[in-house]
């Protein structure tokens, strides 16, 4: 990493150490475990060039084994975690294993049609309270010291963890597997002519996006103390794509900004509630016809010209 | 590079974008913040909307107004907000409200779901939830805590009434078709219970999603059953289209449909041709008396269609609510409860009302009975009261309670 | 009362018809689906959006221009055409040389921004929608009871399918249209006009989802969210069925409806994901789709 970009991620984290002092702790984490769900995505769609119209089943179902595990059976947070973490895994490997199976839209169909199915299923199991949604889910402590029942001492856990998943995606991107990663998606045939067990590279890019996603979403569900059916729903899935879309695709800060950006509309906005559906839909429909590039994207081609 | 440096500053500027969103601090003193603020979290658009919804927002105005706008020198404010009947945005919103824009009680809540998650956040909080709308009995039970009052009806009262009724004119075995969360469950679960005490049996049930596009597969079981009774454990849009469905398939023909929970915004929109003879418990009807009729045309003049037990409940509860923290000398959720147990709540909604101790609201229900159109002599003149059940029988004994704090 | 596997027949084929009836508007949805993929490579998520607007076309017509259903059925589907149109010259017409991604998120977003105006203008309730005095009632065939409309769906729906069908296979402006599949480039050199084509065959497939609108309006409530709950379990009978075939849309969309309605009967908790774990199924022994032939 060269000095530029190691002052840049210095001073984020720094921003992020303090950031909580000015802004209402639970937005901010809210934010950050969206920032997460969606440099997960990026890691599938932009980088691997997979479009994943179902992401929002593994969000949920890491939440929702968490919440389980955490208030049912009791576990201590950093293993309700670890279960939520290893659910969605396991779940993105089977999903994967079969959505591999066919190419670019139907893929995308694939995935969302099994998100919905884990919709319908979630719906009707009793563990999840179904329309009620799982509720009282209990943060406990960290490592049995620190309370996370207390709104900073949360936002501080929730920016470690969130900070880890970000190294993980950075440093997978930034390794051998990442390029050929990168070369899937700009010429599939080209990189499987060269050798390479094109299915196999882009499973395991499945699986580690899915984890991550997983991560986001058991850490989301300590942070809010409950998990419902909206997380499994493929409006969901469609809001992940669009703040990867807008803050710029195949970009590594990029999705955290279009995160940033669309959690805090929804909350400026949620006054107009119904409009917030057809504002979302407006800024989509933009960025597809007339910035492609995204924010960050944006920004990186003026500099670039300047 | 540069443009990283930049887009750093871009990612920072937006996570501190919303600085207005600093934390204050409660004023220390008899009323927190200096404002006692309301919030009527309902549904405003959609299957119970017209239960609730605006209609609320209005009532619960109409008794600040009544009350004088102010109390112990703090101004009153109403606050409303959409929950959409999803758990996650209720619970969100009222988390927010108390928060950050210092409201001391919710009220209305509409929706059993959204209640016990906003229960539970207001029992974090430390603040009140006064829950006029919701019907399930978990609320005082399963998911009692003491910062949620449960204030004008549940599932319990409902099946006691209607349900005790029905088996008694000889509906004894019953078919239920039920809206697939908290309410719909408790509802079925409490007058399946009032069936079977009563001598009768439950041959079956289907669930159904909550805001149902289509109910003619559901009602096609209902006919397989063979029941007598097809007990509809739904409420608004759904009990509506319940009963269509139900018209068009001819199930009415062979079998008798018992409307769980109706709100006479329901017989409205069904129109008396089609809810004719139905038996219905509720807790408030405008035409019951002088009383009545007086404070349901002020809300008339307002909305253009009567209140439901919601919108009258609600009324009360905003007024018993200010009328507490006069006399308690405080806004403190606790303390105000505490004054409720105590004070006389009894008013045009609440006959023969008393705040019991595990915060269940008592007051007197009735069975009415849906009028036949040729019976009708005014608009909104629908229903013929049968009988009145009283405070003490009409809610579930407190011996029988599943709250911890009370359990035997 | 014959019974079958313990179901009385009355209640069994009801609910087979009901699900000859979902069949129909899956197979109208998932004909229109693959129309519109066939020449334009874009995969409609609004799909479901158009057969929404199609039922509202129908009680708006009433409600403001009173006239009745059989005149809804030409005017709404004419009135979501041009529509199809417009979004089609202003916006889709640009996607074309990009991944066929975008277009399937340009019209996700549309189907937001359309679902999203309608919920705010009318709630998430159903409006209603008043059976067509002549098809009103049910008839006694023996053995069962037949109500009128749904009959009448199956038919209408079953006619425009196959219509559907013989056009594109066996006529001229077919030919067109498939040679324009195959390839623009050659066919445009021939003198097709190759952009207008395309542009009416994506009105022609957002018109029929509407004419499934407004078959289905005095069915289901009309309501803003009828069309994004149908259109997920389309995209799955279309990976089912493989959207190379017109007529494999058809027959796989039709049978599906049937299989879910049997499940209604034998086991209906799992009615809502049959079709899902079908799609795996299919996905696992024959990737390509039932009747599809991989691109």
């Amino acid at each position: 990493m060269d000095n530029r970009n190691k002052i840049l991620y210095a001073g984020l984290f720094i921003v992020g150490l303090i950031a909580p002092a000015v802004v209402y702790p639970i937005f901010l984490m809210k934010a950050l475990c969206f920032a997460l769900f969606a440099s997960a995505f990026n890691l599938l769609l932009g980088f691997t060039g997979l479009l994943s119209f179902g992401h929002a089943m593994f969000l949920g179902t890491a939440g929702y084994i968490t919440g389980h595990t955490v208030k049912v059976m009791g576990f201590p947070t950093e293993l309700g975690i670890l279960a939520g973490v290893l659910a969605s895994t396991v779940l993105g490997y089977l999903v994967g294993s079969l959505a591999i199976r066919r190419q670019g839209i139907y893929f995308a169909m694939i995935t969302l049609a099994f998100s919905q199915m884990l919709y319908f299923i979630y719906l009707q199991a009793p563990f999840t309270g179904g329309e009620d949604g799982l509720q009282g889910i209990p943060r406990q402590t960290f490592l049995g010291i620190v309370n996370l029942e207390d709104d900073t001492a949360m936002y501080y856990f929730t920016y470690g963890v969130v900070v880890l998943g970000f190294w993980l995606i950075y440093r997978t991107i930034h390794s051998p597997f990442g390029q050929v990663l990168k070369a899937i998606r700009e010429n599939e045939p080209r990189a499987l002519s060269l050798g390479y067990d094109v299915d196999k590279y882009k499973l395991l890019a499945f699986v580690i996006s899915c984890a991550l996603s997983g991560l986001a979403g058991s850490t989301k569900a300590l942070v809010f103390k409950f998990e419902t059916l909206t997380d499994v729903h493929w409006a969901m899935s469609g809001e992940v794509v669009l703040m990867t879309l807008l803050g710029g695709l195949g970009t590594i800060l990029g999705p955290t900004v279009g995160a940033f950006i669309v959690i805090t509309l929804q909350n400026q906005l949620s006054h107009l509630e119904g409009w917030v559906t057809v504002i979302t839909g407006v800024i989509f429909v933009i960025c597809v016809l007339a910035f492609r590039r995204g924010v960050v994207g944006e920004i990186a081609a003026l500099l670039k010209k300047a | 590079m540069k443009r990283k440096l930049i887009s750093a500053l871009v990612a920072g500027a937006f996570a501190l974008a919303p600085v207005a969103m600093a934390q204050q601090k409660p004023a220390a003193g008899k009323i927190s913040d200096g404002v006692v603020k309301i919030g009527v979290l309902t549904d405003m658009s959609g299957l119970y909307s017209d239960l609730g919804g605006q209609g609320s927002v209005v009532a619960a105005q109409m008794a600040v107004d009544d009350f004088g706008k102010t109390v112990l020198g703090a101004k009153v404010e109403v606050v409303s907000a959409d929950h959409q009947n999803n758990a996650e945005t209720g619970a969100n919103r009222a988390r927010e409200w108390f928060d950050r824009q210092q409201v001391d009680m919710i009220t209305d809540v509409l929706n059993s779901g959204v209640g016990i998650a906003t229960g539970k956040i207001a029992a974090e909080k430390k603040k009140l939830i006064m829950n006029v709308g919701a019907a399930s009995t978990r609320l005082t039970n399963e998911d009692c805590n003491p910062n949620t009052i449960h204030y004008a009806y549940d599932t319990y009262a409902l099946a006691n009434g209607t349900g005790k009724a029905i088996v008694k004119q000889g509906g004894d075995t019953w078919f239920f078709l039920t809206a697939d969360y908290a309410f719909g469950h408790s509802l079925e679960s409490d007058t399946g219970n009032v069936v079977k005490a009563n001598g009768g049996k439950v041959v079956g049930q289907v669930r159904h999603p909550l805001n149902a596009a289509d109910f003619s597969s559901f009602l096609l079981q209902a006919q397989t059953s063979k029941a007598k009774i097809v007990g509809l454990a739904n409420a608004g849009g759904d009990t509506i289209n319940s009963i269509k469905a139900a018209n068009e398939f001819g199930i009415t023909k062979n079998q008798s449909l018992a409307g769980l929970l109706v709100f006479i915004t329901d017989v409205h929109s069904l129109g008396l041709n089609t809810a004719q003879g139905m038996l219905l418990t509720d807790g408030f009807y405008w035409d019951m008396d002088d009383q009545n009729r007086k404070w349901s045309k002020r809300f008339f003049d307002k909305m253009k269609k009567m209140p439901s037990m919601i919108h009258a409940g609600v009324y009360s509860a905003t007024m018993n609510y200010l009328k507490a923290i006069k006399a308690a000398g405080t806004d403190d959720a606790a303390a105000v409860v505490a004054q409720m147990k105590k004070m006389d709540v009894s008013d045009f909604f609440l006959r023969n009302g008393k705040l019991r101790e595990d915060n269940r609201m008592i007051h007197d229900m009735y069975l009415m009975q849906v009028k036949k159109q040729s019976e009708s002599k005014y608009p909104w003149d629908y229903y013929t009261l049968k009988a009145t059940i009283p405070a003490a029988e009409a809610f579930q004994p407190l011996a029988a309670s599943r709250c911890p704090q009370f359990k035997k | 009362m014959t019974e079958i596997f313990g179901i009385p027949l009355q209640a069994f084929l009801s609910q087979l018809l009901l699900g000859l009836v979902n069949g129909s508007f899956y197979a109208m949805l998932s004909l229109g689906l693959a129309v519109i993929f066939g020449l334009l490579n874009v995969v409609n998520f609004a799909h479901g959006t158009f057969y929404m607007l199609g039922a509202f076309g129908a009680w708006l017509t009433l409600q403001y221009l009173g006239l009745n259903y059989w005149f809804a059925l030409v005017i709404s589907p004419l009135a979501v055409g041009i529509v199809g149109i417009i979004i089609e010259k202003t916006m889709l017409r640009w996607l074309y040389k990009l991944d066929h991604l975008y277009g399937l998120l340009l019209t996700f977003g549309l189907a937001l921004i359309l679902e999203g105006m309608f919920r705010q203008q009318f709630g998430v309730s159903g409006q209603q929608y008043q059976v067509p005095d002549a098809l009103r009632g049910a008839t006694n065939l023996g053995f069962m009871i037949l109500p009128n409309y749904r009959a009448w769906v199956v038919v209408a729906s079953l006619v425009v399918c196959f219509s559907t069908w013989y056009v594109i296979e066996r006529t001229k402006l077919g030919a067109y249209l498939r040679a324009g599949t195959e390839n623009a480039a050659l066919t445009q050199a021939f003198g097709v006009n190759v952009p207008r084509m395309v542009t009416l065959t994506y009105a022609f497939g957002v018109a029929l989802a509407a004419f499934a609108g407004v078959l289905a309006s005095p069915i289901i409530q009309i309501n803003p969210l009828m069309g994004s709950n149908i259109i997920i379990v389309v995209f799955a009978v279309v990976v089912i069925g493989g959207m190379g075939s017109i007529l494999g849309s058809i027959l796989t969309g039709l049978g599906l409806g049937v299989i879910e309605g049997l499940t209604k009967v034998f086991y209906p908790e799992a009615s809502s994901t049959v079709v899902f774990v079908i799609m795996a199924i299919v996905l696992l022994v024959r990737p390509a789709g039932l009747f599809g032939k991989e691109k």
